[in-house]
């Protein structure tokens, strides 16, 4: 593996904001007593004039963002994913996306990311019923490469769009090679590793997971493997997904989301509707009370973790 | 626009909301009646907003809370000359812009609205944004009396007047009857004005369906410096139609043919 693990996707996003803000007096980061939680405090304090607070109030949160990118200023309405994707979610629906807002609806400490603060926390639907909405992208990248290029990239987006990440440290660049401004791009799937036996595609911080269990799969199994980090769970990079399905080789999803509605279903639906009947598995948290734990232990209970996926596939490849 | 051609606005705005409504067999006819002297106020005398400075981000913004009376909305813009307005024969038709709610497909509308407790946070975000950018835009909606019980009206009620809102202002339509019942039986809101005063606001009352008090009131704003202003203006459902005022099922009750024959002789 050619990679470091480096820092949280969180500080990345901050760091960018910042340099982006520099160039750029029309960003603005709209927050819910989450800056702290959002790593910006040091955005604050070199952009006060760039930081809108509004409280505990994640309605007036989207709201607000919604008035200010209407009023032509790059909007960063940033929340902790659980409560944005779901408290805020009619003013996401009405007045970012009906209405046609370019607001970035930045999901913080998603997916589990909150481990033992329990299902409050989570936010394992956001795929779900944003995907159900039209007109909004759904971005979860899997490194610090792809987060710095999905914020650049958000910013100058004319249409809605939600990025989510987790607080846990990631690699710098999962495929070890930091071609800045060329290889992510917003609804292009990226092909970290690719083999010939089966494919993971992947989304987020399960993307890392994917690549430890298809190097043990390598070394101790032979079995070679595809990793696709599919960053743009919508819209989906379907020629890249039908592109890989037409080997006929198994494909496997994995998630920090539901198994219900998220990637994994996008991708089988894409796949059933063309045709393709590759052996295919989703990979995700089960519709469940979640297990309590730390990030880790979550991912590790449900099977996404190098262990969980590689038991995963030696199990399904033998039956 | 002089009081007596304002008074005549409302009149013709009431018979092209009776109108539309009629032709289209659906609308909400008593908010429509009640908002209109409203509309006509902020659209002929206050607002600096016009088909010509649609496109320039200095045109004063009105985001319209309580869509659902988008009948009104489109009367006086069709009379603004926004679009034409025999296009409302279209009204709620199949492939038809003009829906039953606000939307930004029409020329003139700023935001899509029809969910509640939506448009005042966006107001807040455009009175910040005219705020940082010194652009002397002012920023108005209209609130209907149900919506207040929704909990993110609160949130920008506290939002406005910690950052100081005053080129924000926001009117409600206080008919004080809502789908079910008066307000006051469905979720009472009295005392509304100190609530808000509480909140931060400036508020006064007007008479909402005179044009001339709403000229007088509204020609005042800011109210206050460094506060959002809060107009409670006092309307009547159905306004101007003796048998629609005040009667809970003219919410959204379309007349018949005979009825409608009768509205537009007392508007006559």
């Amino acid at each position: 593996m050619n990679f470091t693990i480096n820092k949280a996707n969180l500080e990345v996003f901050s760091e960018t904001l910042q340099s982006l803000a520099q160039q750029d007096k029309d960003i603005y980061v709209v927050t819910s007593d989450s800056r702290g939680s959002g790593k910006l405090v040091p955005y604050g304090q070199c952009f006060p004039e760039q930081i809108v607070e509004v409280g505990i109030a994640e309605q007036n949160l989207v709201g607000v963002a919604t008035g200010l990118a209407s009023m032509g200023k790059k909007a960063f309405a940033v929340s902790p994913a659980c409560f944005l994707t779901a408290r805020a979610l009619e003013q996401i629906k009405n007045d970012v996306c009906y209405s046609d807002n370019a607001v970035k609806l930045i999901g913080i400490s998603a997916g589990v990311s909150y481990g033992a603060l329990g299902s409050t926390h989570h936010s394992l639907h956001d795929y779900a019923v944003l995907r159900a909405i039209n007109n909004i992208t759904i971005v979860a990248p899997a490194d610090n490469y792809e987060t710095e290029e999905a914020i650049r990239q958000a910013a100058e987006m004319t249409s809605p769009v939600y990025i989510r990440f987790g607080k846990k440290n990631m690699p710098d660049s999962l495929s070890g090679v930091l071609e800045k401004n060329s290889a992510f791009k917003i609804g292009k799937g990226r092909i970290i590793q690719e083999g010939t036996d089966l494919t993971f595609i992947a989304t987020g911080e399960a993307v890392l997971p994917c690549v430890q269990a298809a190097e043990v799969l390598a070394q101790e199994h032979g079995i070679s493997c595809t990793v696709v980090s599919m960053h743009t769970v919508k819209p989906l990079d379907s020629t890249l997904i039908m592109h890989i399905a037409a080997n006929g080789k198994p494909i496997i999803t994995v998630e920090e989301h539901s198994v219900y509605g998220g990637l994994g279903e996008a991708v089988g639906s894409l796949l059933l509707q063309n045709g393709f009947h590759n052996q295919f598995k989703i990979v995700g948290l089960p519709d469940d009370h979640t297990v309590s734990g730390s990030q880790v232990e979550i991912f590790e209970h449900y099977g996404i973790s190098k262990k969980g996926l590689s038991d995963t596939v030696l199990t399904w490849i033998k039956n | 626009m002089e009081l007596k051609a304002l008074q005549e606005k409302s009149k013709l705005y009431r018979r092209n909301i009776l109108k539309y409504i009629y032709n289209a067999k659906a609308g909400h006819t008593g908010g429509s009646l009640s908002v209109i002297d409203i509309l006509n106020v902020l659209y002929n005398r206050i607002m600096n907003v016009s088909p010509e400075n649609f496109d320039s981000n200095l045109r004063d913004r009105y985001i319209q809370s309580k869509g659902h009376c988008v009948e009104a909305l489109y009367v006086v813009l069709a009379d603004k000359g926004f679009f034409a307005e025999e296009d409302l024969l279209t009204l709620c038709k199949y492939q038809s812009p003009y829906i039953g709610h606000p939307t930004k497909k029409i020329k003139g509308i700023e935001q899509n609205t029809g969910g509640l407790g939506h448009g005042l946070s966006i107001c807040c975000g455009n009175a910040l944004a005219a705020k940082k950018d010194k652009s002397g835009v002012r920023v108005f909606t209209v609130l209907g009396d149900g919506e207040m019980a929704e909990g993110s009206n609160w949130e920008a009620f506290m939002f406005a007047a910690h950052y100081k809102l005053d080129n924000l202002c926001a009117i409600l339509d206080y008919n004080k009857l809502q789908i079910t019942a008066p307000n006051a039986d469905v979720m009472g809101l009295e005392p509304l004005d100190k609530k808000l005063e509480a909140f931060g606001w400036v508020v006064k009352h007007v008479d909402g369906n005179d044009v001339e008090a709403l000229t007088q009131t509204l020609e005042g704003l800011p109210f206050e410096p460094d506060k959002p202003s809060f107009v409670i203006a006092h309307t009547t459902k159905g306004k101007g139609i003796s048998y629609m005022e005040n009667i809970l099922k003219w919410h959204h009750g379309v007349p018949s043919a005979e009825q409608y024959e009768a509205a537009l002789l007392e508007l006559n």
